[in-house]
């Protein structure tokens, strides 16, 4: 507690980034440190994804330090710990887990799990700050797709998800094969702005009437044979047009499924989270589908969207004040469903 | 593993993919390792579905590309689906904890495997996958 407000110390190392944050009533970032964006990892040898368990040991305590001075806090301030204990790699959520359980123990406070998709969701509190439940939510990322029902703060009911790839992955990987590099996402999409998305007729994969969930992989093969018989019939291919019209087939769809969602489950609001929600197109999209429907398009800001550890604080207070708790048995759980 | 015919042949449809896919899952004995290598579309994460399938895994078997790692423990055997695509090397895959899923008495399968063959038994099932004529693929078990 320091000046009346009650602060949630937030900690994220599911997979690639060891993220460290510090809540004030589990609204306001007082600090989002995000190892990837300090100078920690030189010190380390330069970036790397930080999947190893090695290096978010290596990182984790500097981050927590770094989170605590920017928010201008000291430890004995610090009133919960949330942290993720999954889904996500076993090695890189045990350090993160430790950490916290440490936190908690030493400083006699109370230690809240967090599910790392309920996570993700929570980036609208920290962004949007009257936003409150019920809502649809749409979670796109590289490593997922899904559509949640948010009726309350601590009750997350998944309609939909991909049964292949995620968004974000077959952004990727598509990438890749038109040769723009990594990161995929971003690429495709500035690519995509000067390309004609009617181009090519990549058919959109529906799967059957009403499900909410989603199939990239097939529309992954589609692009590479296409790329394969243009090369082969000595056409040259316009990677504008091949990006765009990709990039269409992918958000026509999440964008209809996420607006039928929340049409079908009387919620006026569409709340978008993880990397790809970022996407101009799938956001251009998704608002003139929702807007024909008298439904609101929320996201919150790109720092947000990736994994970091302010979004795990919110929704460990959401969850503290509910009054849920985790014991110093909690465990890492890297394939915690929903 | 029980015995597997080794040699290289064509796969013309989805259901040989099937077949391949049963074939392994019903080889399959505790601690066995599949690499499976192949390029981008060649079918790794499909065979990988039938595996399961093979296996009795009820949960949908979807991409381990981003979280490297997915545990199905719904049938006869755990199935340990790998895709270590994001790694560099072998030393950095037992980094993500992966010794303890390859010493278990799991099935593990490893997509893009050549990326981690200096770490891996010599005793496990090589798949290789490549693209052939007409949308068939060439497949080599060693």
């Amino acid at each position: 507690m320091k000046n009346g407000r009650h602060l949630t110390l937030g900690i994220e190392t599911s997979c690639d980034e060891t993220a460290v944050s510090v809540v004030a009533d589990g609204r306001d970032i007082l600090s989002n440190v995000i190892s990837t964006q300090i100078s920690i990892h030189t010190q380390f040898g330069g970036v790397v994804p930080e999947i190893a368990s090695r290096r978010h040991l290596e990182n984790i305590n500097g981050v927590i330090d770094k989170a605590l001075s920017d928010a201008d806090v000291c430890i004995g301030d610090i009133d919960l710990v949330g942290v993720t204990y999954g889904p996500g790699l076993v090695g890189a959520l045990l350090i993160g887990v430790a950490a916290a359980k440490s936190i908690a123990y030493a400083c006699d406070i109370p230690l809240v799990g967090v599910n790392h998709m309920h996570g993700h969701i929570a980036a609208n509190y920290l962004e949007h700050h009257d936003l409150e439940p019920p809502f649809m939510s749409l979670v796109v990322s590289g490593g997922h797709t899904n559509i949640v029902n948010v009726p309350d703060y601590n009750k997350c009911e998944k309609i939909g998800g991909t049964r292949d790839d995620a968004a974000g992955e077959a952004f990727d990987k598509v990438a890749r094969v038109i040769g723009l590099g990594y990161p995929g996402g971003p690429k495709v999409d500035k690519a995509a702005r000067e390309g004609n998305r009617e181009a090519i007729d990549f058919k959109r994969v529906w799967l059957e009437p009403g499900s909410y969930d989603f199939s990239f992989s097939g529309l992954k093969t589609q692009a590479l044979n296409y790329l394969n018989s243009e090369r082969q019939a000595g056409r040259e291919i316009n990677v504008n047009d091949v990006a765009a019209s990709f990039q269409e087939a992918v958000v026509e769809v999440i964008a209809e499924k996420a607006v039928r969602a929340a049409a079908e489950y009387g919620q006026k609001r569409i709340v978008m989270a993880g990397g790809v929600a970022s996407n101009t197109r799938l956001r251009e999209l998704i608002s003139e589908k929702a807007a024909a429907q008298g439904i609101d398009v929320l996201r919150p800001s790109p720092v947000l969207c990736t994994d970091n550890g302010a979004m795990i604080a919110s929704a460990a207070y959401y969850a503290y004040k509910a009054g849920e708790r985790s014991g110093y048995d909690l465990d890492a759980v890297p394939a915690l469903e929903f | 593993m029980k015995h597997i015919e080794k040699g290289t042949f064509f796969i013309n449809s989805e259901a040989e993919t099937r077949a391949l896919g049963l074939t392994i899952a019903e080889a399959a004995e505790p601690g066995d390792i599949v690499a499976l290598i192949g390029d981008l579309g060649t079918g790794k994460t499909a065979l990988t579905k039938y595996i399961a399938e093979g296996l009795g895994v009820k949960e949908e078997v979807i991409s381990p590309t981003f979280t490297i790692v997915r545990e199905y423990r719904s049938g006869r055997l755990p199935l340990y689906h790998f895709d270590v695509y994001r790694l560099s090397d072998g030393m950095e895959f037992l980094d993500t904890g992966a010794e303890d899923y390859l010493e278990d008495s799991g099935l593990s399968v490893i997509e893009w495997a050549d990326i981690v063959a200096d770490v891996l038994p010599p005793d496990a099932l090589v798949v290789m996958i490549e693209y052939a004529e007409e949308g068939k693929r060439k497949v080599t078990v060693l």
